[in-house]
């Protein structure tokens, strides 16, 4: 097993199936517009566990990934960080890499050590963090570098690694390699197992069918905001059970109708 | 149209000539402005980034205040702080009425609303692309307030060259409560005034050049680091 990229505050074990679950879902609903966006979603994802999550294009993906996360409140329902109610500090306990990375107007060190300093951490941690960070990242020849003048991939890269380096125990990626080409995508892949390795639990919403075999244990399937189908990302991907799966793995429209669903 | 090149003629031979007077009028001009524009700044930066970036009962309602107050008429706000700096009004007994500490007061209530309007439109802009990323790394009120004001600062510097450029151009307050005073209050503007009704055209063009040639170099100032910084995606 490769050395541990990044230290837990509280190490879980990998792949630790049993047990009670770190994050859940009840009930939970939003609605935007007058239409239920998420509807009734119950899910557990267990520590140090990889969640997939994934989707036709508004099934609810990115949606499901912010309330989980606690940085949109649902209209019903609730998620529960521990068994208790996500708070602030259930969401310190977790990090969120966006599909589009949101870093800040400064150099790249600059931005790690501003994720770093607003946790309050004392110098002298910072430091090796940042240290730890920027070698896991490569980035350190480019650490003076403005963090919105790197590539797309040496960003999202940077955003991964900033993320990792407040020690979280569960990590959201949403679409992270959308639009990056395989060796900026196999970096990320990289970084994600060697969290994973280290007892991240890990929730990512992807497209890519090969990349939820390479990083997903267990998968949820959503169509129309609503949970379709969940289990080991292995057996929903080579026997889908629901329609919705099925047709979006096989590369068939499927649409709701008004008459109903129609592939 | 000759009497004009004439006239602008013998104000460049004032300028050239380095004439005391002229030279005290726009250091005080610059004094008056620089430090209201500085005063405005320290106020009206962090208040504009607070309501650009939090969420509060009556937003909307600070939002059109400050927006409307960007349009103060300079005579009004020279008329308020002059009856704040009389003998008779609150701040009377500081005895500040015709002295440029008042000019500086009066420029600060007049360009502090459009340092306030202004940078909440800008950090808002801003805000909008890192709420989410603020959110999920836990960032607080304080914390994210400062990292917005140091994030949009390119964009903040022509904020407070606009507030420079409303105070160093008027002329309606700092006469109310300067008084235009010889050796004391006398700044570029009300000086042009001045010597103008006085018929003493070359002194007030003279000061109309160097009061166009400040703005110039101010704004190409600005606008020259606000360029590199886009270059270097830092604005």
């Amino acid at each position: 097993m490769p050395e541990a990229a990044f230290h837990m505050a509280a190490p879980a074990p990998p792949m630790a199936a049993d047990g009670p679950a770190l994050l859940s879902a009840r009930g939970l609903c939003f609605d935007a517009g007058g239409k239920r966006l998420i509807d009734g979603v119950d899910i557990d994802i267990r520590p140090g566990m990889r969640t997939v999550v994934m989707g036709a294009n508004g099934a609810g993906k990115s949606l499901l990934l912010r309330l989980l996360h606690g940085l949109i409140r649902p209209t019903a329902g609730e998620v529960l960080w521990q068994g208790r109610p996500l708070d602030r500090e259930g969401r310190l306990a977790q990090a969120m890499v966006f599909q589009r990375p949101v870093l800040l107007r400064r150099s790249v060190l600059a931005n790690l050590r501003f994720a770093l300093a607003v946790r309050g951490l004392p110098a002298a941690e910072r430091r090796a963090r940042e240290a730890e960070a920027m070698e896991r990242s490569r980035l350190g020849d480019l650490a003076n570098r403005p963090a919105r003048v790197l590539s797309g991939g040496e960003q999202q890269r940077l955003a991964v690694v900033r993320a990792l380096a407040c020690r979280p125990r569960m990590l959201f990626l949403d679409e992270p390699t959308a639009s990056l080409d395989p060796g900026s995508t196999h970096a990320i892949e990289q970084l994600v197992a060697e969290a994973h390795e280290s007892g991240v639990a890990i929730v990512l919403v992807t497209h890519d069918i090969g990349q939820a075999r390479r990083l997903g244990d267990d998968l949820v399937f959503l169509h129309g905001g609503r949970v379709v189908e969940t289990g080991p990302a292995s057996n929903v991907l080579d026997m889908p059970r629901s329609e919705a799966a099925r047709a979006w793995l096989q590369g068939r429209l499927y649409l709701d109708t008004p008459a109903g669903p129609k592939a | 149209m000759d009497s004009f090149w004439r006239i602008l003629g013998e104000a460049v031979s004032l300028i050239l000539a380095w004439d005391s007077d002229l030279i005290e009028i726009v250091g005080l001009s610059l004094r008056v402005t620089l430090s209201a524009v500085a005063i405005s700044c320290v106020i009206g930066l962090p208040l504009g980034a607070a309501v650009g970036a939090f969420r509060f009962p009556g937003r909307t309602a600070v939002i059109v205040v400050l927006n409307a107050l960007m349009g103060l008429p300079p005579v009004v706000v020279g008329l308020i702080a002059y009856l704040m700096l009389s003998a008779a009004g609150p701040l009377g007994p500081l005895e500040l009425l015709y002295t440029p500490a008042a000019m500086i007061i009066a420029q600060t209530i007049l360009v502090t609303p459009i340092v306030a309007a202004l940078s909440r439109q800008v950090v808002e802009d801003c805000y909008r692309e890192y709420a989410e990323q603020f959110d999920s790394l836990g960032v607080g009120p304080f914390d994210r307030v400062a990292a917005l004001l140091w994030d949009a600062r390119y964009s903040l510097l022509t904020v407070a060259l606009a507030g420079f450029g409303r105070a160093v151009a008027e002329v309606g307050a700092v006469i109310i409560v300067g008084g235009n005073i010889n050796h004391v209050t006398r700044v570029m503007t009300t000086t042009i005034a001045l010597e103008t009704s006085k018929g003493n055209l070359e002194l007030a063009l003279a000061l109309g050049v160097v009061l166009l040639a400040i703005a110039v170099a101010v704004n190409g100032a600005v606008m020259t680091l606000r360029a590199s910084a886009v270059r270097m995606a830092y604005a």
